[in-house]
């Protein structure tokens, strides 16, 4: 089994689904000669030639709507937003369209769209190519949304969004490209989209996280344990539509939960994940849910200092899963 | 290029489906304000254009993508009168939707007519993408879109435009110029003389025709369709004529234009210059018309009986096709 990087596996499933079924094409600003502007499609236009590694113009809906249009046709599209931060302009062709296609057809035709897209800060990105942008999508009916953790994750969940026959959101942290790194299995595999996983049992505290921050609240749990504080760590993997089942389930458990996100608290995907859990978990519950996210900036700034405030990091993590055990 | 051929009985034929769509268009607006149907938009005035460029496609390979006044375009397709007049009253057999989306939103996949939405020109990129879709897959068709001239302004007619002439995609784009976008006139959508014009700034070629004139429409078509096909790339067509009703039913044309102006208009209406013409001509009889007339409207008498007693769709099913139920 070989060593790879967050960035590596997204090549590998994207190669291995365009091995697999010539109908997966993929389009995007520089995925072409340039491998995309991260990387993400290094040597894909080399091995599968300028019509299934297209170079678009720099119009983000046209990315989008060019993409719906083919998989309505009957084609497997992944489309790359360059940063997340620059699916805005694409956002009525998201919603509008891929999201209600299947509903407003009654089931005639479907949008089975896989857009890409990097997010997340910390990478001295400034405003602009820093945000996470998972709220704005996560009251949309028809689309999913899915924010992988790991390079393991990535690919199984890359290649499921892919085969999916509904338009999948996938959301990759910029920051996780090369800094997480894992086993990732030579065989072909999928992980189940819509379901949430168990990434450490423990029985004081529950952390639910996804994205970038599951491996925060890895390193915290592991400091925490030493200390003889036992953490179980639930990673959503999916944050549209949520696993209510799982978190409810792991919420129950210790009866003492800790929601993380990198993304502003109010409005944020775990703003919904404490409402399901105040629904169901009332009488199993030890302690009020306490949610840990990014202040209400608009969005991050520059420079280091700033920027390094506005962060989750496992520190934060740490105190929080801290208090929450000696509630 | 030389003008194209066309032959007595695809007159006549053309006449017909024109003609249906009218009819059809007028029993809407009964039964809207008899109340028996909450909403109505219109393609009266556009029948002409629209039947010409249907003629001009080849319906059993090429993809449409039509606008809520394409009513003779999907009939053309192969959409029946009964399944109009079942989308008017949102019934659960209406193909469009299952009484889901408002009427005219249409779209029916077995006849590649493909679903729209009510955000105007999100489907300018989708026929870029089947065009794309189709080029990779060596196939020998077109997709077809329909718009407003109002809707050009919007960003995905320049970003699916865009998209279309880079990658020389076989894609036609037609714009039903009305001179209307609801209430605001032409004079105030566009700076430029011609919504053809725009069409230099996609490499493209962009032509204007008359859209009361079938012949025309059906050539610029018909030779758009030929260039698409020929690896030449798309086209951007610019048909003129008139919109005769309000926006809407729920309109009230007469707060911004004038009825001279409306009745001016209708005198000059391109369904019933061409009825002059094909009577003129000899090609159309008194007799063939009252033939005509007699089978569409036992034809749309027969589809508003059957939609109006058809079932409505079950509220059970309100949470049906949110997604695959096949998973991947
Ligand atoms: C994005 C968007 N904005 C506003 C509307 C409301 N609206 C519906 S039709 C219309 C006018 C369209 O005019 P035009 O494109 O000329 O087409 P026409 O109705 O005249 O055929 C407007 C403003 C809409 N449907 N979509
Ligand atoms: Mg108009």
């Amino acid at each position: 089994m070989a060593v790879l990087n967050y960035i590596q596996a997204i090549t590998k499933a994207l190669k291995e689904e365009m091995e697999r079924d010539e109908k997966v094409f993929i389009l995007g600003e520089d995925v072409g000669p340039r491998g995309g502007v991260f990387r993400a499609t290094d040597g894909l236009y080399e091995q599968f030639g300028e019509a299934r590694v297209l170079d678009t113009p720099l119009a983000e809906s046209a990315i989008a709507g060019v993409g719906i249009g083919a998989a309505m046709y009957g084609m497997k599209p992944v489309a790359e937003m360059q940063f997340a931060d620059f699916i805005l302009p694409a956002v009525n062709q998201i919603m509008s369209e891929a999201a209600r296609i299947r509903y407003r057809s009654n089931n005639d035709w479907d949008c089975p769209i896989t857009i890409r897209a990097p997010y997340g800060g910390g990478v001295h990105g400034g405003l602009y190519h820093s945000q996470s942008i998972e709220a704005i999508f996560a009251n949309q009916p028809g689309l999913k949304i899915v924010m992988p953790s790991s390079p393991y994750d990535v690919k199984g969940l890359l290649k499921a969004s892919i085969r999916d026959q509904d338009p999948v959101l996938f959301l990759e942290h910029k920051r996780a490209y090369r800094l997480l790194k894992e086993e990732v299995p030579e065989e072909d595999y999928t992980i189940p989209i819509g379901k949430a996983a168990v990434k450490r049992e423990g029985s004081d505290v529950t952390v639910i996280t996804y994205g970038l921050c599951v491996h925060f609240a890895k390193q915290a749990a592991e400091k925490l344990e030493q200390e003889g504080i036992s953490t179980e760590i639930l990673d959503l993997r999916t944050v549209y539509p949520l696993d209510q089942e799982a978190i409810i389930k792991a919420a129950s458990k210790t009866g003492k939960v800790l929601l993380v996100t990198e993304d502003n608290k109010e409005g944020s995907i775990i703003g919904e994940v404490a409402a399901i859990i105040s629904e169901h978990c009332l009488f199993d519950l030890d302690a009020p849910i306490k949610r840990l996210g990014a202040p209400e900036v608009p969005a991050m700034p520059f420079a280091s200092k700033l920027e390094k405030e506005m962060l989750m990091n496992s520190d934060k993590i740490e105190t929080a899963i801290r208090d929450l055990a000696e509630f | 290029m030389d003008n194209v051929q066309v032959s007595n009985e695809q007159h006549l034929a053309m006449y017909e489906e024109m003609l249906l769509a009218r009819r059809i268009d007028e029993r809407m607006w009964l039964l809207n304000r008899a109340g028996s149907i909450p909403f109505v938009v219109s393609g009266q005035g556009q029948e002409v254009m629209q039947v010409a460029a249907s003629f001009a496609l080849d319906k059993e390979v090429d993809y449409i993508l039509p606008y809520y006044r394409d009513l003779a375009v999907v009939l053309h397709f192969g959409m029946t009168t009964r399944d109009i007049f079942l989308m008017a009253y949102g019934k659960a057999e209406d193909p469009n939707s299952g009484g889901r989306q408002m009427p005219n939103h249409f779209g029916q996949k077995k006849n590649r007519i493909v679903t729209q939405s009510s955000p105007v020109t999100t489907q300018v990129p989708h026929a870029a993408g089947i065009a794309l879709a189709a080029k990779m897959e060596g196939k020998s068709l077109v997709s077809f879109a329909t718009m407003g001239e109002g809707s050009t302004n919007q960003g995905d007619f320049h970003e699916g435009l865009n998209f279309a002439g880079v990658h020389k995609l076989p894609a036609i784009f037609m714009v039903e110029n009305n001179k209307y976008a609801i209430s605001v006139p032409l004079s105030k959508q566009v700076a430029c003389e011609n919504i053809a014009d725009r069409a230099i700034g996609y490499g493209m070629p962009g032509i204007k025709v008359d859209g009361n004139d079938p012949v025309a429409v059906y050539q610029a078509v018909k030779e758009a369709r030929d260039r698409a096909l020929n690896g030449d790339g798309p086209t951007l067509i610019e048909a003129e004529s008139y919109r005769l009703t309000p926006h809407s039913s729920d309109d009230d044309d007469m707060t911004y234009r004038t009825k001279e102006e409306v009745d001016y208009e209708k005198s000059i209406d391109g369904l019933l210059q061409y009825r002059k013409k094909l009577m003129e001509e000899g090609i159309l009889t008194e007799d063939k018309e009252r033939e005509m007339e007699e089978k569409l409207k036992q034809e749309i008498n027969e589809a508003t009986d059957y939609a109006e007693k058809a079932a409505s769709p079950d509220p059970k099913t309100l949470q049906d096709f949110v997604y695959s139920e096949e998973g991947f």
